[in-house]
Order: structure tokens, then C-alpha cells, then sequence
């Protein structure tokens, strides 16, 4: 047993985990608001990370005004796709809805690769200091970031549906858009604003991922591993995300020390939470937090 | 003490494919009355409803509230100009406390947009919450679910969730309530509570209530004017005393009624 490495792999599984999280959160976000299920969730990253790298590496702006610029960008973005794109398919079967994202995660794919090129480019280095040590553990500086701003995105997902008007407004449509209508809600705004807000902060996840090992059409990996994290959640579970990202994380993780000490099979921290995602949905299909009867699709 | 029309509808009709749900409907609501819709089953009475509220558009006909064409406005609109509903299958947000509940239905009240209600402390959004929860409280005190106001919606009684259903609504503070079928279901302790509950919304808050009920008894001693519908048409409007006398309204609908009564 090497204690050093799995203790380094724990913290990894949940930093990386913490990342899922809030990709996960918001694809739930979406989910719940407006019921797609939005296989785009891991271009946002992309976008969001290519986004922020134009803008420094070509406009030669510092971090903390690319960073803003990127996320305003992205807000518009958000609404962009759902009014453009979605906003017509409300009514449509659930698999046209379906394709509908599965063609937009494609053509940003195909885009940013027409764009940008097809090799990961790294960011220019944000902090002085690359690494620090926490507690006897070389943690990268971006990683304590990254940390950080999960941390800050969840307390702000919590404060935003419990205190503030949009976020019960949103809470509301998510049970009955009728009934929220007629309390003065207007469900369209309520759409747009979910998939900016989710835009936004898959985007912030998107950027930590791209300091930390560049940019490249990889980072939508992001979005594939989502899946996991939601089904061991809930699907309709925000909390269950943020929860179920970190496990998936974790899991991962210990999964790759364990093939790395034992097994010797490779590659288990990519199939690892795969496993976990059949073993799920044969148990426990509507996962942790999740409402019983949802529908799957 | 009813004024002038508060909500005109002129000709409604309403066609799902060949299915005619209402045809050529016209009323009047004056500001300050208690209006009543009754009918037998599949009258339309809730389509009527809807049509005021934004849920369904008329095919033909139009509805105007407060002299303005609502026809094509939609709902949530509406409930912005002073238009508050009730359903008739409870439409409770079930998981959100009570309070919750009722504060989306200040939601249209609340000025503070988004960024300023992130800067919480300094937009004057914190203030503002304070005093909205202070008009919750006047409507929970009013409909005395005190004691239930942290407790999740979806675990009280049934006649308690038609009383947040309603304290919901009026949170809106409409200038006209819907209230579709606020009795159904109820016991005679229940609908003489909700009966005291309406008569002092439309007299003491001086709330405009336009409602469907089944309950015959309920509905003639609190409505000033009531309104029948039969296969989607109207047969009858008046004061109770003037309805029941009706021949149509008996051949239609009370003389099934009186039978049963009796």
C-alpha cells in the first residue's frame, strides 16, 4: 500500500469530483427548469474554455478581464442556443428535443475544431506561484482555485433557490408551469435564464479544466461523464448532483489506485463510473435524491 | 356597492377540433361583486375560466379586464395586471414549505431583479423581502394556517392545502380572484370556513371573486349575481333569487338538482 499516492488520488478525486459537480448541477439545472436532457452540457465547457483563451491569448487581455468577458459571453450564449434552438422544439416528442442536443454538442465539437485546431493549447500561466503545499500535499494553485470556486458556486446555487426571486420562480415552473404562469411567472424567461446560468457555470468549470491541462475538444469528456454523476444523484436532484459528482470523482479515482496497485487492467478512471452508472440504474434507478417516478429517457 | 365592469367577455367561443366547449359566451363582472359560474358537469364552466386566465386562448370573442383586451395576453401577464386563480385539482408546489408557496405568488410584486438581488445587502432587495414576508404574513394570520407555515405543502390536509392554494393566490393581491371549485371535496365545517374566507376577501379586502362551485347551497348565499351554462352555452344570468326562478335553469340543471335535495 503506498499511502502517499492514495491519499494524492483522494484529494485529486475530489477536486476533479468537485468539477463534476458543478457541470453536473447544471445540467440538472437545466433538466429540472425546462425537462431536456442536454447532451451539449460538455460543449459548454469548451466553449466557454476556447472562449476565455481567444480573449487572452489574442486579445492580450489579463485574466481577470478575460474571465468576466468570457462568462458574459457565455450568458449570452446560453440564451442564445435556448431561444434560437429550443425555444421552438417546446412541445416537440422528448427525442426530437434529444437530437436537437446531441446535434448542437456535435457542431460545436466540429466547430471549435475548425476554429481552433485540433491540438490542446495550453493557457498562458494565470498564477505566480505554480504549486503549494497544503498539509505535506503538492496541490497546483489552479487546483485550490478550482476548489475554491466550486465551493462558491454551490453556496451561490443554494442561496439563489432558496432566497432569491428567480430561483423559486424556477423552483415553481419546475413543478407546474400552469400553475407558475398564473402566479405571474413568465416560463419562457425562466428557460432562458436556466440555460444561461447553466452556460455560465459550466463555462467557469470549462476554464479551470483548461489552465490545468490546456484546452482541447477533450474537455467535453466533461460532459459524457455528467451522466454518471446525475443518474447516482437523481436526475431532478440539484443537491444529488453536486453530491454524485463528487463520489464519481472519488470513485474514479480509487478505481485507478486500486488497477494501478492490483488489477493492472488500465484506463479503469474513464470506465469506472460507467460501471457504476449500470450498477445504478439496475439498483437504484432514480438514484439518491431523485423523485421516484421520473420518467427515463 | 358593485360598480362599474371590472372583466367583460363578449362572445367567447372555444373549439377544440369539433368539440365546441363554449359558444358565444358574454358576461359581465362588476368590480366588487361576488360572480358565480354554475352548470352541470362538462358545461364549461372551467373552460370559461381558463379563457379568463390565460390558459386557453377563445377562438372567438373577446375577454377585456379593466377596459383593456386581455384576449392574447398571456398568463403570466395577466396575473400581473391584477388577475389571481385557484385550480380545480390542487396545483400546490408540493415540496416547497407553505411559505414558500406563497411567496411566488408575490413573485410579479418583487421589483429586485437578478443582480440586484445578488448585492442582497446594499440593493435594498433585503428590505424589500421584509416586507413582502410581512404581507404573507397578514394573508397567513387571515386564513389562519399559522401554525403550518414552515411545514412542506404536500403533507397537510386536504382542506388545508386548498386554504394555502387560495392564501397563494391572493398573495398576487389581485383586483379579481378565480377561485375554480374552492369547496369540492370539503366538508360542511370546511366550506362554511372557506364560504367566511371569500365573503371577506370580496369585503374586506375588496377583492372582485369570480367563482365555480357545484355546492348550490354555498353559491346563493354568498354570490350576487350568478351565471348558468349548459352544452357551453349561457341559459340564464341574474341574482340567485332570479336564476333559480328560471325555467330554463330548472329544466336544465336544478330540477336534476332538487330531486337529489330532497
Amino acid at each position: 500500500m503506498e499511502w502517499g499516492l492514495l491519499l494524492q488520488l483522494l484529494v485529486n478525486g475530489l477536486i476533479v469530483g468537485a468539477l463534476y459537480g458543478v457541470v453536473a448541477m447544471s445540467f440538472v439545472l437545466i433538466y429540472k427548469a425546462s425537462q431536456v436532457v442536454n447532451f451539449a452540457q460538455g460543449e459548454f465547457l469548451l466553449v466557454g474554455a476556447w472562449a476565455c483563451w481567444w480573449l487572452i491569448t489574442y486579445l492580450q487581455l489579463p485574466f481577470w478581464l478575460a474571465f468576466p468577458m468570457c462568462l458574459a459571453f457565455m450568458t449570452l450564449f446560453g440564451i442564445m442556443l435556448q431561444v434560437v434552438v429550443l425555444r421552438p422544439l417546446i412541445g416537440e416528442p422528448v427525442i426530437s428535443v434529444i437530437m436537437a442536443t446531441v446535434g448542437l454538442s456535435i457542431f460545436f465539437q466540429a466547430l471549435m475544431k475548425w476554429m481552433f485546431g485540433v491540438f490542446a493549447q495550453p493557457f498562458p500561466p494565470i498564477f505566480t506561484t505554480d504549486r503549494v503545499s497544503l498539509l505535506g500535499l503538492e496541490v497546483q494553485s489552479v487546483y485550490l482555485l478550482s476548489l475554491g470556486l466550486s465551493a462558491c458556486i454551490m453556496l451561490g446555487f443554494w442561496w439563489f433557490f432558496t432566497y432569491s426571486k428567480h430561483g423559486l420562480a424556477m423552483r415553481a415552473t419546475a413543478f407546474d408551469q400552469q400553475v407558475a404562469q398564473s402566479l405571474g411567472v413568465s416560463v419562457p424567461r425562466v428557460f432562458a435564464m436556466s440555460w444561461a446560468i447553466s452556460a455560465v457555470v459550466s463555462a467557469v468549470a470549462g476554464v479551470v479544466v483548461g489552465v490545468v491541462s490546456g484546452v482541447s475538444s477533450g474537455l467535453s469528456f466533461y460532459g459524457i461523464k455528467v451522466f454518471p454523476a446525475v443518474i447516482l444523484g437523481g436526475l431532478d436532484s440539484i443537491v444529488g448532483a453536486m453530491l454524485g459528482g463528487i463520489i464519481v470523482g472519488v470513485m474514479e479515482n480509487m478505481a485507478q489506485y486500486v488497477d494501478s496497485q492490483w488489477l493492472n487492467w488500465g484506463n479503469m478512471i474513464n470506465i469506472a463510473p460507467f460501471y457504476a452508472l449500470v450498477l445504478i440504474l439496475l439498483i437504484k434507478p432514480y438514484g439518491l435524491f431523485g423523485t421516484k417516478n421520473i420518467e427515463r429517457v | 356597492m358593485p360598480g362599474d365592469p371590472i372583466l367583460e367577455a363578449e362572445g367567447v367561443s372555444l373549439r377544440f377540433g369539433g368539440v365546441r366547449a363554449l359558444t358565444d359566451v358574454s358576461f359581465a363582472v362588476r368590480a366588487g361583486e361576488v360572480f358565480s359560474i354554475i352548470g352541470p358537469n362538462g358545461a364549461g364552466k372551467t373552460s370559461m375560466v381558463n379563457c379568463v386566465s390565460g390558459r386557453y386562448r377563445p377562438t372567438e370573442g373577446r375577454i377585456r379586464f379593466e377596459g383593456q383586451d386581455i384576449t392574447r395576453l398571456p398568463t403570466n401577464r395577466r396575473a400581473a395586471l391584477g388577475l389571481g386563480r385557484t385550480f380545480q385539482n390542487l396545483a400546490l408546489f408540493g415540496h416547497m414549505s407553505v411559505l414558500d408557496n406563497i411567496m411566488v405568488g408575490r413573485h410579479h410584486l418583487m421589483g429586485a431583479g437578478f443582480l440586484r438581488g445578488m448585492v442582497h445587502w446594499i440593493g435594498g432587495a433585503r428590505q424589500e423581502e421584509l416586507r413582502h414576508r410581512a404581507a404573507v404574513e397578514e394573508i397567513i394570520d387571515f386564513l389562519e394556517i399559522q401554525h403550518v407555515r414552515k411545514a412542506p405543502a404536500g403533507t397537510l390536509s386536504y382542506g388545508l392545502r386548498k386554504r394555502v392554494e387560495l392564501a397563494r393566490a391572493v398573495a398576487l393581491r389581485p383586483k379579481l380572484i378565480l377561485l375554480d371549485e374552492p369547496m369540492a371535496g370539503m366538508n360542511l365545517e370546511e366550506k362554511e370556513d372557506m364560504a367566511r374566507f371569500i365573503l371577506d376577501l370580496n369585503q374586506e379586502w375588496g377583492m372582485t371573486v369570480l367563482m365555480i362551485e357545484h355546492d348550490m347551497g354555498v353559491v346563493m348565499d354568498i354570490s350576487h349575481r350568478v351565471m348558468v351554462l349548459d352544452f357551453g352555452r349561457r341559459i340564464a344570468e341574474g341574482s340567485p333569487d332570479e336564476v333559480m326562478a328560471d325555467p330554463h335553469v330548472k329544466k336544465a340543471y336544478l330540477g336534476e338538482l332538487d330531486d337529489e335535495a330532497a
